[in-house]
């Protein structure tokens, strides 16, 4: 099938970018997204242009590293799936394809389709852990912790950290992601300890960072490649209040 | 003091507040529902005149109603505030943007529902509000209701911004519950028949003043007024 | 070269205690003198950077990604062994040291893998502390599986997401010392060499990815930790990014590489679909415990699998195989399958293909059942190729997954260069010619947690330091070389993209350097990799600006690389005439077609030493001594 593609351009963070039109003939329907963008970058090269930059790694749904905006959805049509698992059968002969990246004023572009998640890392670095030093702990089986809390806290655990939440939220928040954090280590109980003043630094280190307010519209769990659930957020506002209020 | 400025510089503590403020003013509108309910009286205005008098007479009254105005501020000023911010977190829009297919028309509009409802709220308050507490009229709030929904476009005015406050509270709602963290699986089928009271309900009960007044009472004592005062409900 | 591999005395139990105890100790309060480069930060090198943060050391970490938290380990699916023998079914620290040793074909140290085994544990409840989610039953306690062919219940997990779950773990307690300060991280940035100053490793040479500018940075030590070199073969399971750089460079800095001919074939993956393909997805082994894998009986047939009744099937490995059967362990599984379609058997558009079939399976079981078992795996399936597998046989075929050679160290992880450790999957050190499964998180975090971290502190407290700048001669000649090499690069401007050398160079590997090696492929393949290599100097084509972020620019230093180690990967399985583990020479093999050793003649790790660019490695040979597990022949007939 043929496949015109509208992507966004940007050199670097300083210049301006805009988008550009490249046709693409004979796509084969198996093809993943991501290799119709390999077809693409050769042959750019060939023609001695810039390739394309865009962020991948894993290519299996799980490093988080791609993302990008497919016809105004994170990661492309469908659901719970990133950019890397989408496969080109879900076009049609003819579709124009308009591809940009996560825009968030706390995700500056590096390149192209590539942007600066660091705000992310820093959000971690902001209590997103808990104060275990190598050694000196309990047995696994001294810390009991029944299926069913185990199983919520793998859930939130599941984020991949790919910004799909803040790319697709119309205010760009951070809060899925944070909220995904927080939660798992208020259910466990190696979390208790740092409870309050992680979901406060965390929140505030958000904030910082420039991301904008959540308005409970939950496009973030609509287009989770993990499918985390926005009930994450509401444990990070009770976590939050508690520890602010009491 | 000190923690509650931080509470509120926080986008969290933002819309805590938002979600307070919403609250109350539901409240509110609760109670206003039920003393207008007595429009339905059929006694000429008399009971809503005798409950408009122990309203404006009684000092808790009078407090709340200035907690009042001041949540209506809190709310929108928060409103526009953190509106600003989302704003200013995507400083470039995106070419195609289809928030149509995974959220409810109800959240993407909460602002543009705002507004009009504000707006709404500035026609409602100097059509009623003022002329009987502030300016003054000569006449009593039941014959200025009567007066003022026998103009169509008035009252139709008045059915579109309750559409527009039903979708604005479809959202809201909900959504000040799942700010204070107070939503939970098992509960979800309570809360949402309470919402849909607040969303729906509310509205239309709000709704049913003004056809009411124009289609069932007349401006002047109009026959069917007569009609209905004889036999306690038009005909 | 004489290799010591400093293996402390003393009975195999107290190897590692012994050793600690004569381990010299830096004093806390000098700790913070001393300056640590890690580069990579996966597994490995978090738990490293994560561990002698703690301990007081300052860090500086590398990554090439733009966050610790991308790196590969986060794919790893099944999970992560340790004897806790919480199952009660009779696992210990030997039986996981047997297990091991055993699985790798013999070409292990045993003292390494008995300590691997003995800390191992303590991972677990490492792990557990620092809010890892593994599975638990209803009362609480951590629950286990058994993997990989062990016949105990040892393997912990976190659904089919261990590898994510572990390595957030020590990405988190990374973030808590980078908070602190401890740990300075640099994302973005590709080691480009390795400094050595009076002949001690003193810091690297690494591109800032996003401006293009060469950074030098000094330290007094530095620990490689940047994984496996399974993208040689192009087509493989590993990250698109992964690579081989920074431990090539230190290779020609003169650390000694390891087994380089000791790669791991998965045998099942959803295999490739096109000319266009750009990695292989893997799926869990335990598909096999359900499904069965045949081809037809006639060569070439095109009709779809439902339409070939079951008496013009093969189903070839419970043929071949009939106590094991379609259970035979991964790299007999994987040469079958190869064989097959090498002879004409192969299904599918591209003919590289057997079929792994479930009908039976939902005949005996009910659809539910195996809903339940696989169903994750079924819908990735369906996902990727559009076909269904409750209603039509899987297609799978081997990709190359990991890599057990890698540059040699001693007991304490120190390669041939002093001051210079290599953890994780990129070191050599316990897997033999055979990875078990769910040992690859283990040994990751064995050597990042519970064993540099002590062993460098011997290293640093035994040794002076001379104050080093980044305008040393050593810092500044790194620095030219590497920029003239990115010059040349860029001013090429030849025909073909790198990709396309990529492809070409896994295509000589896959044909020749693959799963099953001969003598006459080999050499073939020893002709092939330095006529591409020469090509590729003389006609890539990088395009953009070398200070720009340019990411033809980095995959074209990696491929080049990767064209040298290509060859003496090839040399390599050459030179090791016997089959062993993922290593297989089709002359040595026993009559029934399995690998056969010559532990007389190559009970051995290879380590080769780099001569200069126009000179071939030289062979330096670490003998292997067994005094506990007493070597013998796998059958699984």
């Amino acid at each position: 099938m043929n496949i015109t593609l509208k992507i966004w351009r940007q050199r670097n963070r300083e210049t301006e970018g805009r988008f550009e039109t490249y046709e693409m003939k004979d796509v084969s329907p198996d093809m993943s997204f991501l290799e119709m963008l390999d077809v693409l970058n050769i042959n750019l090269i060939k023609k001695g242009q810039d390739p394309v930059a865009f962020d991948h790694d894993c290519r299996e749904g799980i490093c988080g590293s791609c993302g990008m905006m497919i016809n105004g959805r994170a990661h492309g049509p469908g659901r719970g799936a990133a950019t890397c698992e989408l496969r080109m059968r879900k076009f049609q002969d003819g579709d124009v394809v308009t591809v940009e990246p996560w825009r968030a004023a706390a995700f500056p572009v590096i390149k192209d389709l590539v942007v600066d998640r660091s705000a992310f890392d820093r959000i971690m670095q902001a209590g997103g852990y808990v104060s275990a030093k190598t050694g000196g702990v309990p047995d696994g089986n001294a810390i009991l912790i029944p299926k069913p809390i185990a199983d919520e806290a793998m859930d939130a655990a599941s984020c991949i950290g790919c910004g799909a939440c803040v790319a697709a939220c119309p205010n760009s928040s951070a809060m899925l992601f944070v909220a995904a954090k927080v939660s798992q280590f208020a259910l466990l109980p190696q979390g208790q300890p740092e409870r309050k003043t992680r979901a406060l630094r965390m929140v505030e280190q958000m904030d910082k960072e420039g991301f904008g307010n959540c308005s409970n519209n939950y496009a973030c769990e609509a287009e989770c490649p993990k499918k985390i659930s926005v009930m994450h957020i509401a444990r990070l506002n009770r976590e939050f209040i508690k520890a602010k209020v009491f | 003091m000190k923690s509650l400025v931080s509470l509120y510089s926080s986008s969290i503590g933002k819309k805590i507040v938002m979600g307070l403020t919403g609250l109350f003013l539901c409240l509110f509108l609760v109670e206003h529902l039920a003393g207008n309910l007595l429009l339905f009286a059929n006694d000429n205005g008399h009971l809503y005149e005798e409950y408009s008098r122990i309203l404006v007479s009684n000092p808790i009254i009078r407090a709340i109603e200035i907690i009042l105005f001041l949540s209506l501020a809190g709310h929108a000023l928060s409103g526009v505030v953190l509106w600003i911010q989302n704003r200013r977190a995507r400083p470039q829009k995106y070419k195609e943007f289809r928030l149509d297919e995974n959220t409810e028309l109800a959240s993407r509009i909460t602002m543009l529902g705002g507004s009009i409802v504000f707006l709404f709220l500035v026609v409602h308050l100097s059509s009623f509000f003022f002329p009987l507490r502030i300016t003054g009229t000569p006449m009593t709030a039941y014959e200025l209701v009567r007066e003022k929904f026998s103009n169509p476009w008035f009252g139709l005015f008045y059915l579109v911004a309750l559409v527009i406050l039903g979708y604005h509270l479809k959202h809201g709602f909900q959504s000040a519950f799942q700010t204070f963290g107070l939503v939970n699986k098992r509960y979800k089928a309570l809360l949402d028949a309470v919402a849909f009271f607040f969303w729906f309900l509310l509205p239309a009960g709000f709704g049913s003043i003004p056809v009411y007044f124009f289609f069932f009472v007349k401006n002047t004592a109009s026959p069917l007024v007569l009609r209905t005062l004889e036999h306690g409900w038009p005909v | 070269m004489k290799l010591d591999a400093k293996i402390p005395d003393g009975p195999i139990e107290q190897k590692w205690s012994n050793h600690r105890f004569h381990l010299k100790l830096v004093n806390p309060a000098n700790k913070r003198k001393y300056t640590i480069i890690v580069v990579g930060t996966g597994l490995a090198g978090a738990s490293a950077s994560a561990s002698l943060a703690e301990l007081g050391y300052n860090v500086l970490a590398f990554s090439y990604h733009e966050s610790p938290r991308r790196a590969h380990s986060i794919a790893a699916q099944g999970g992560i062994n340790a004897p806790k023998n919480y199952s009660n079914d009779g696992d210990s620290i030997r039986r996981l040291f047997y297990d091991t040793v055993k699985g790798g074909d013999y070409r292990s140290r045993e003292a390494n893998v008995y300590r691997l085994a003995e800390v191992s544990g303590s991972i677990i409840d490492q792990c557990v502390a620092q809010g890892v989610p593994f599975a638990r039953d209803y009362a609480g306690y951590l629950d286990n599986r058994s993997f990989g062919g062990a016949q105990v219940a040892r393997t912990f997990y976190a659904r089919g997401q261990t590898g994510q779950q572990l390595l957030l773990g020590a990405y988190s307690a990374l973030c808590r010392q980078m908070d602190m300060g401890k740990v300075r991280f640099f994302p973005r940035r590709e080691m480009i060499d390795l400094v050595v100053v009076d002949g001690q490793a003193r810091g690297i040479v690494a591109r800032n990815m996003v401006n293009g500018i060469l950074e030098s940075y000094t330290a007094d030590a530095v620990v490689l930790a940047t994984g496996g070199y399974g993208n040689v073969f192009f087509l493989s399971t590993n990250a698109k990014a992964s690579n081989a750089t920074a431990v090539w460079r230190a290779h020609k800095k003169g650390a000694l590489f390891a087994n380089p001919c000791f790669t791991q074939i998965h045998p099942t993956c959803i295999p490739q679909s096109g000319q266009y393909q750009s990695k292989l997805t893997l799926m869990s082994e335990s598909l096999r415990n359900d499904g069965r894998i045949w081809v037809p009986k006639k060569k070439g047939d095109t009709r779809r699998p439902e339409d070939i009744p079951e008496n013009e099937r093969d189903y070839y490995l419970e043929r071949l195989y009939p106590s094991f059967g379609n259970l035979v362990p991964r790299d007999v599984a994987s040469r079958r399958a190869k064989e097959m379609c090498d002879q004409g058997y192969g299904v599918g558009p591209t003919k590289l293909a057997v079929y792994l079939d479930f009908s039976d399976a939902i005949k005996r079981l009910g659809r539910q059942v195996i809903e339940e078992r696989y169903g994750n795996l079924f819908d990735m399936y369906h996902e990727i190729t559009a076909e269904d597998p409750y209603k039509t046989p899987m297609r799978i075929y081997p990709a190359v997954h990991y890599t057990m050679g890698g540059l040699w160290v001693d007991y304490n992880l120190m390669s041939t260069i002093p001051g210079l450790y290599v953890i994780g999957e990129a070191n050599f050190s316990d897997h033999g010619a055979n990875r078990l499964g769910a040992s690859a998180l283990m040994q990751g975090l064995a050597d990042g947690y519970f064993i540099l971290p002590y062993t460098i502190g011997d290293y640093l407290a035994s040794h002076s330091f001379k104050p080093v700048k980044t305008d040393h001669a050593e810092f500044k000649k790194a620095e030219q070389e590497t920029e003239k090499s990115i010059k040349k690069l860029m001013a090429i401007d030849g025909k073909k993209t790198v990709d396309e050398f990529h492809r070409e160079l896994g295509a000589i590997m896959w044909d020749h350097v693959g799963m099953a090696r001969n003598r006459r492929g080999l050499k073939k393949a020893l002709e092939m990799i330095p006529a591409l290599r020469e090509e590729f100097w003389k006609n890539v084509r990088v395009t953009g600006s070398d200070l720009d972020l340019n990411v033809e620019l980095e995959k074209a230093g990696r491929v080049a690389d990767f064209l040298e180690l290509g060859e003496l990967l090839a040399r390599d399985a050459l030179h090791r005439e016997e089959s062993c583990g993922g290593h297989f020479r089709e002359e040595h093999q026993t009559p029934e077609g399995e690998a056969k050793r010559n532990d007389a003649k190559f009970s051995y790790v290879a380590a080769w030493e780099y001569q200069g660019p126009k000179r071939t490695a030289t062979l330096n040979k670490e003998p292997l001594k067994f005094e506990v597990v007493k070597p013998s022949q796998r059958s699984y007939k």
